[in-house]
């Protein structure tokens, strides 16, 4: 029956005027401007009802917190976008903070650096290609992904908790001030602001887009989807390892079990908050950095104003919901 | 549902065999666009009543409203005197009317008994008696004379088993009125004997079979009764007995020209060629061999199943291939991707604009320049003036109206969004262009702004392939038509060859046993 049905969703779609296109306009401008109001009452909200919400300390300290969640969700957009999911970052970033960690205690910065990003790249990569070259499902490739590299990392750290010296000039990476501003909040800055322009300025950013709307119209008009997605796969991966890095960096300690799917979760939700379609084919890494703050502002509010921080997870999930309802919602008008 | 079965009353009245439907006035329009104007019919207990014409007549539409999956507009359905207000294929079949469709309604993972029993399961308190089922199951594959084991996974069979699966359920429902949409196109000779043998054999039984075929021989050996429709109004109802396929098909024939064709200009026949195709086969495809030069427009006709769509897949080498060269400009066509088809300048719209052409939640700009991004790009950065200028060029080219160009596909009409896919082609400047299906859904005015850019590519040189299902469309536009039926081309049709007769002739030619 499931031919008829489709049929007679057809039908009705002929009907020309339909319900609420002005409540989808509406949905439009939720869209693009959408998480920027909620966020802009919650950030005077703060500032309001918070005597030191809006010291300078304060607030670079979220965005230090904030620098790994936001490198790896500036590049699940990408993922999201492509028509994909990535669950397997805060694996990922797991593995990259252990293989830095354990080389940083012994060998040069550099090289540590430069191993965990490798790591997270190679992880992506081989995401993407099971999910193109296999055809398997991109939730169950990467949950699947996220069991075998976090038994990976626990190999690799023999489930030890790897503490660095602050000495090395390993703790410069992602601690050196400039403008009183440490570099990880800079790395992160430049970071987004590449991704966000690789997405929306550039050829590559359109087939991203093309590849998540509608993969089979992208692939007969000459996209090659299944390399953008692997790409973007990969730029995932790639985040989590730098995110990884910098994260040990700034805490001077590196865990297996760091990250995990808190953070994939916490990373998933910043983006769907800022309005990319759990679907593909919409969404934008500025957007996604909102949502990605957004979330964290709730977290320090609740903080500052002395709330059970219990309330915190209630009220993310909630939010969560209401952005995925909406998103929904939005796209069935469009049908 | 109850779970009542024919064996246990033969002549149960839920649905009695024995009624007689009347279809009085029904008319049906789809976005303004009428399927069915004013038609009348009535179907009567014990008889097979076959359904003829072109695609897009309006049959499958009728068959549509009599197993309620669509309601009429105007007019009305009465059932043994009574009205029948049916809002769905559940209450059809509440009423007896059970429809077999030509995609196959079965939950593959369920046995074949359970699939017959589906929705109206022998059960005692919520659970499902097995045995009992399989019991009733075997009476009635008797006496049908099926030969299925209730076991099998219905996935695992045949599509003629599983059709078979699907009439049993007819069956099993105790079904007055049996609603077949082009029942045989999936199976081979001897299961359409079988078929047809189940058809007789349902209507012995007292229950009406509405039939919807392109066979025209197959319906001049079953049915009692056969109605041609054309665009949606009814020609004739007449007795099978009187009928010929001659007869038939002119009365499927004489569409008025609803829409004028620009002037043929036809390619110089010594031009170079743009485009072979030699020994092509593909899934759905067997054989196809042809040639298309420099500045011609290559018509391909046929029924809906043809092979036509596939056939420029193939080409376009977006399915798999499995025999055959596809030569353009002289050389072959390797590779298995659009994108490399597309670099070479071959480029397909392809037939469903909405699943596999456009973006429609993207932009006006983002879906032209989709394919030809390089253009207006430097090292991947896409330069936002450049890509206007050109786009807006494009959209002045191929009439395209939009507000603005940063409108979402989706808000443009179909007409205008079938001439985005023109343009996107435009911009690739390829040297052969296949256009599949290129008006459909589209209103008369965009129709024609669409054939000028047809005539006015080819003229510029492109060689074009228009794969189309309205024949008229075909005949207007084309210097040369391939008809094709099967997989295989049945007739080459060029001058004064090329008219309606032959090209329904051919693609009603009888193959079906091959």
């Amino acid at each position: 029956m499931t031919n008829q049905t489709t049929e007679h969703i057809d039908v009705l779609d002929e009907v020309p005027g339909g319900l609420g296109s002005g409540a989808s306009r509406l949905m439009n401008s939720w869209r693009t401007a959408g998480i920027a109001i909620p966020f802009l009452i919650l950030f005077v909200t703060l500032s309001i009802t918070s005597q030191p919400f809006l010291h300078t300390t304060n607030l670079i300290n979220i965005l230090d917190q904030q620098a790994a969640t936001l490198c790896i969700a500036a590049a699940g957009t990408l993922v999201l976008v492509a028509g994909g999911i990535d669950l397997s970052v805060g694996a990922t970033y797991g593995l990259a903070t252990v293989v830095g960690g354990e080389i940083a205690a012994h060998h040069s910065p550099v090289l540590a650096i430069g191993a965990a990003i490798l790591v997270g790249l190679f992880v992506g990569l081989v995401n993407g290609l099971i999910v193109t070259v296999f055809k398997i499902n991109a939730l169950i490739t990467t949950l699947a992904m996220s069991f075998v590299i976090g038994g990976l990392a626990v190999k690799v750290s023999g489930g030890n908790l790897i503490v660095l010296s602050p000495n090395s000039g390993f703790f410069k990476f992602a601690n050196a001030q400039f403008l009183t501003v440490p570099s990880a909040v800079w790395m992160t800055l430049v970071f987004v602001v590449v991704l966000g322009l690789l997405l929306s300025r550039t050829t590559f950013g359109r087939f991203v887009f093309a590849s998540g709307g509608n993969a089979e119209a992208a692939r007969l008009a000459g996209v090659r989807v299944n390399l953008i997605r692997v790409v973007a796969f990969t730029l995932s991966g790639g985040a989590a390892g730098l995110g990884g890095v910098i994260d040990i960096s700034r805490l001077l300690s590196a865990q297996a079990g760091s990250g995990g799917n808190a953070l994939a979760f916490t990373v998933l939700a910043g983006i769907v908050v800022g309005g990319t379609s759990i679907a593909g084919g919409e969404g934008s890494v500025w957007r996604t950095t909102i949502g990605v703050l957004f979330i964290a502002l709730i977290g320090n509010g609740i903080d500052l104003l002395g709330v059970d921080p219990l309330y915190q997870q209630i009220v993310l999930g909630v939010i969560l919901l209401i952005a995925v309802g909406l998103d929904s919602w939005a796209r069935q008008r469009r049908r | 549902m109850s779970a009542r079965t024919f064996e246990e009353h033969p002549h149960q009245a839920a649905g009695t065999p024995g009624d007689v439907l009347i279809v009085a006035g029904v008319s049906k329009r789809f976005g303004g666009v009428p399927a069915l104007s004013d038609v009348s019919l009535t179907i009567e207990p014990g008889k097979v009543h076959a359904l003829i014409g072109e695609n897009g007549a309006g049959k499958s539409t009728l068959g549509k409203i009599i197993s309620g999956v669509i309601e009429p507009d105007e007019g009305s359905l009465t059932l043994g005197g009574r009205p029948l207000d049916l809002r769905s294929p559940r209450e059809a079949i509440a009423h007896g009317i059970i429809t077999i469709a030509q995609e196959l309604a079965i939950v593959p993972g369920l046995s074949v008994a359970e699939n017959v029993y589906l929705g109206s399961q022998v059960a005692t308190a919520g659970f499902v008696r097995r045995r009992e089922t399989r019991r009733r199951f075997r009476d009635l594959a008797q006496h049908a004379g099926f030969d299925l084991s209730p076991d099998m996974r219905a996935g695992s069979l045949s599509i003629a088993d599983q059709q078979k699966v699907e009439i049993m359920r007819a069956l099993s429902r105790n079904a007055s009125i049996v609603v077949m949409d082009e029942p045989s196109a999936a199976l081979s000779g001897r299961e359409t004997e079988a078929l047809h043998e189940i058809i007789r054999s349902l209507a012995r039984r007292g229950s009406a079979v509405v039939l919807i075929s392109h066979f025209l021989s197959e319906v001049l050996k079953l049915s009692d009764t056969i109605t041609t429709l054309r665009d949606g109004h009814l020609v004739r109802t007449v007795e099978a007995a009187g009928a010929t396929e001659e007869s038939l098909i002119e009365g499927m024939l004489g569409r008025s020209l609803s829409s004028a064709f620009p002037t043929k200009v036809l390619a110089d026949p010594a031009a170079p060629i743009a485009l072979e195709v030699e020994n092509l086969k593909a899934p759905g495809v067997q054989d196809c061999s042809f040639v298309l030069r420099q500045g011609e427009i290559l018509g391909i006709a046929g029924l809906v199943g043809a092979g036509r769509s596939e056939l420029a897949r193939a080409i376009f080498r977006d399915a798999k291939v499995s025999s055959g060269v596809v030569r353009l400009g002289g050389s072959n066509l390797e590779g298995h991707s659009p994108h490399r088809s597309i670099n070479r300048g071959l480029v397909l719209i392809p037939e469903s604009r909405k699943e596999m052409g456009l973006l429609m939640g993207r932009s006006v700009r983002e879906n032209i320049s989709l394919s030809r991004l390089d253009l207006v790009s430097r090292f991947g950065w896409i330069a936002a003036f450049r890509e206007r200028r050109k786009v807006s060029e494009l959209m002045a080219k191929t009439t395209v109206k939009a507000a603005n160009m940063g409108l979402p596909a989706m808000m443009l009409s179909g007409g205008n969004q079938q001439k985005l896919l023109f343009a996107r082609s435009m911009m690739c400047s390829p040297s052969v262009l296949i256009a599949d299906e290129p008006t459909r859904g589209v209103d008369v005015g965009s129709k024609r702004a669409i054939y000028d850019l047809l005539v006015q590519m080819a003229q510029d040189g492109m060689g074009i392939i228009v794969i189309s299902s309205e024949i008229e469309e075909v005949l207007g536009l084309a210097h040369r038509t391939l008809v094709m039926r099967h997989g295989r081309f049945t007739a080459d049709l060029s001058n004064e060859d090329m008219n309606e007769q032959a090209v329904l002739a051919a693609a009603f030619a009888e193959t079906s046993a091959s």
